[in-house]
């Protein structure tokens, strides 16, 4: 946990490098040996970078008494407790919290597996009219910001249907994730065209097909989607923190925001409260991640961006 | 597989049956009508939650539109382009979309030198390859809400960067200084979104054909050299769409000014247009300068889509 020192040591492992290098220059696989030390001190100081937040959030929300110091870095054991979890819920009901997010989460997910597969199956298998329209649509709703619509948004959501301060208000913005419908259309284009045939040609209805043939085998894209959608509502603040007022109904991405932002200074140690309650939010995400993580690939995400 | 191998004879018969109609209909509807039945759900989806809303925000720019009771009969007359003078007359909403110039420009480069690197360095190692991925994607599958607190601890004016910066530390601190609030925020985004992009690099590197790199080799081309001249240019697709979703996620930025300098500040020094589309539409109950305000954004992002196309994107 030097990390000062880390710099320092690419340097040291560039100039030994580069030693090593004019040395033995008639030796490539010498100089090829540097480079790749060089390559995972790189690649080593990235994860430094991306995890050390992570390590300092748990770090600080076990702090009894803020310790901002780089002592305070390292776990002390005379200063450790649980009080700031204590804390945060006394402000705000975290099981609640992390009901409404479930059930937020939840309904994205029902809606983008059950339509997703329906749409990204009839936009891969059947021909229709309108087909290349649709699959258009899909592409192009993945660049409008989607900010960018919350005024209509909330105009309609609120006021025109009444659902503000409602699960179903919630979701509906985010009800089918388009792309997942692509991620479903690329899996059932990359499967053999071989096998719709044979189905069809026993007889089975599409209907059939769908369930019997195609669901079974579309397991892998569901759950590269299960991860990918699940990021979206689960961490989304913008919509509902728009759309719900009443404290029983909002996720808990809302009700951390608004703890930080009115009342964290109230608290003793507002910064170890906040860690706490990041740190709630943040477990059920990576969790799913590191369970899922080899469905979270790049070649279904290249492709899916690419059509 | 094995329940497709038992043949539903009812299924052949009332095809059979449906023969007539059929040449007809298939003309208008194609080969599998079912397709648009299987589809309709998301069509209307996209319409209810995108074409629409869309169609919407431009009306609702040129009316003098504001919040009524449900159901109470308001006049909301058309009113031009008065919002639009309204919003450009507005020096907060240009500094707002300065403020995003300068989140992109810091954002942007970093994003795509970054990501290229670390997508390129964990396309060529043979160890550890799970951990440094694993690793780099937990900020982008965490919420922002869960990093901003962890951001605001460590930026803090005692916190712990600070601390270790020692006498070098910025007076005023980093989000509450403007100068340095809102290169903060682009730096967040950075890392937090960085995930993402290395994604879309990891794929785009394996489309590079081996062949190039060899035919390098061959011609005495050292790693650095190999990576500028085949490695830049194979990904090139890759970088475009960089570029274009890295300007998007930037003209959408909200939570992190809402949250890490506590509403855009100091003194608007970090605010952004969402987030004053947010004070003035909802807050302030004037969602047609809102609106106003979105479609100038977009009309932007536009703009520099298509600038990013014709000279990055174009095929050669």
């Amino acid at each position: 946990m030097s990390h000062p020192d880390l710099p320092v040591n690419t340097d040291t492992v560039a100039m030994v490098t580069e030693r090593r290098r004019s040395r033995r220059s008639h030796n490539p696989n010498e100089a090829g040996r540097g480079r790749k030390v060089l390559l995972y001190v790189v690649l080593a100081l990235g994860a430094f970078a991306f995890l050390f937040p992570f390590y300092y959030m748990v770090i600080g929300s076990l702090q009894t008494k803020v310790d901002p110091s780089v002592a305070g870095a390292f776990p002390d054991p005379a200063n450790i407790s649980g009080d700031n979890y204590v804390a945060i819920n006394e402000r705000i009901n975290l099981v609640q919290g992390l009901v409404n997010s479930g059930i937020f989460t939840g309904g994205v997910l029902i809606g983008t597996i059950v339509f997703g597969v329906l749409a990204g199956y009839a936009l891969a298998i059947l021909h229709w009219r309108g087909r290349g329209v649709v699959f258009a649509l899909a592409l192009l709703v993945q660049v409008v910001p989607f900010q960018l619509l919350m005024i209509p948004l909330y105009v309609m959501i609120a006021r025109d249907f009444g659902l503000a301060d409602s699960y179903g208000g919630m979701i509906l913005p985010f009800f089918i994730n388009s792309t997942a419908v692509i991620i479903f259309r690329q899996y059932f284009v990359q499967l053999p065209k071989e096998l719709w045939e044979a189905a069809r040609i026993d007889g089975a209805g599409e209907l059939r097909v769908l369930w019997s043939v195609a669901l079974p085998l579309v397991r892998p894209a569901v759950l590269t989607t299960i991860i990918l959608t699940f990021i979206g509502p689960w961490n989304e603040f913008l919509w509902p923190f728009l759309i719900t007022k009443e404290a029983a109904l909002q996720p808990l991405a809302v009700s951390l925001a608004n703890f930080i932002s009115t009342v964290a200074a109230s608290t003793a140690n507002p910064f170890g409260a906040m860690m706490a309650g990041a740190v709630v939010l943040s477990i059920p995400a990576i969790v799913l991640f590191l369970v899922f993580q080899r469905y979270f690939v790049s070649t279904d995400l290249g492709s899916s961006v690419k059509g | 597989m094995t329940a497709v191998s038992t043949p539903p004879p009812r299924v052949a018969t009332s095809d059979g049956a449906d023969a007539a109609p059929q040449p007809r209909r298939r003309r208008w509807l194609g080969e599998n009508p079912l397709g648009l039945v299987f589809s309709a759900p998301y069509l209307v989806f996209v319409l209810v939650v995108f074409a629409y809303p869309i169609v919407f925000a431009v009306w609702m720019s040129f009316q003098d539109y504001f919040f009524a009771a449900p159901g109470a009969v308001v006049d909301r007359p058309f009113v031009g382009f008065a919002n639009y003078v309204a919003v450009l007359q507005d020096p907060k909403v240009w500094q707002s979309f300065g403020n995003v110039g300068i989140f992109l420009l810091i954002n942007v480069p970093l994003t795509v030198v970054f990501s290229l690197l670390l997508a390129y360095g964990l396309n060529t190692i043979i160890h550890a390859g799970i951990f440094f991925r694993i690793s780099y994607y937990v900020p982008y599958v965490t919420a922002s809400v869960a990093v901003v607190a962890v951001w605001l601890f460590l930026f803090s004016r005692d916190g712990l960067v600070n601390q270790v910066l020692g006498p070098l530390a910025p007076e005023p601190s980093w989000l509450v200084n403007s100068a340095l609030a809102m290169p903060t925020i682009a730096l967040f985004v950075t890392w937090k979104g960085m995930a993402f992009y290395i994604l879309l690099y990891l794929a785009a590197l394996q489309n590079v054909s081996k062949e190039l790199y060899e035919a390098a080799s061959v011609d005495g081309a050292g790693p650095v050299r190999k990576f500028f001249s085949v490695t830049v240019p194979g990904v090139r697709p890759a970088t475009f769409l960089v570029l274009l979703l890295a300007t998007v996620t930037g003209a959408n930025l909200f939570t992190e000014p809402y949250l890490l300098t506590g509403g855009g500040g100091p003194n608007g020094a970090s605010s952004s247009p969402v987030l004053l589309m947010y004070q003035k539409g909802i807050e302030q109950g004037n969602p047609d300068v809102a609106s106003a305000i979105g479609v100038i954004l977009i009309i932007l992002v536009l703009g520099i889509a298509w600038i990013q196309r014709r000279f990055v994107g174009k095929e050669d």
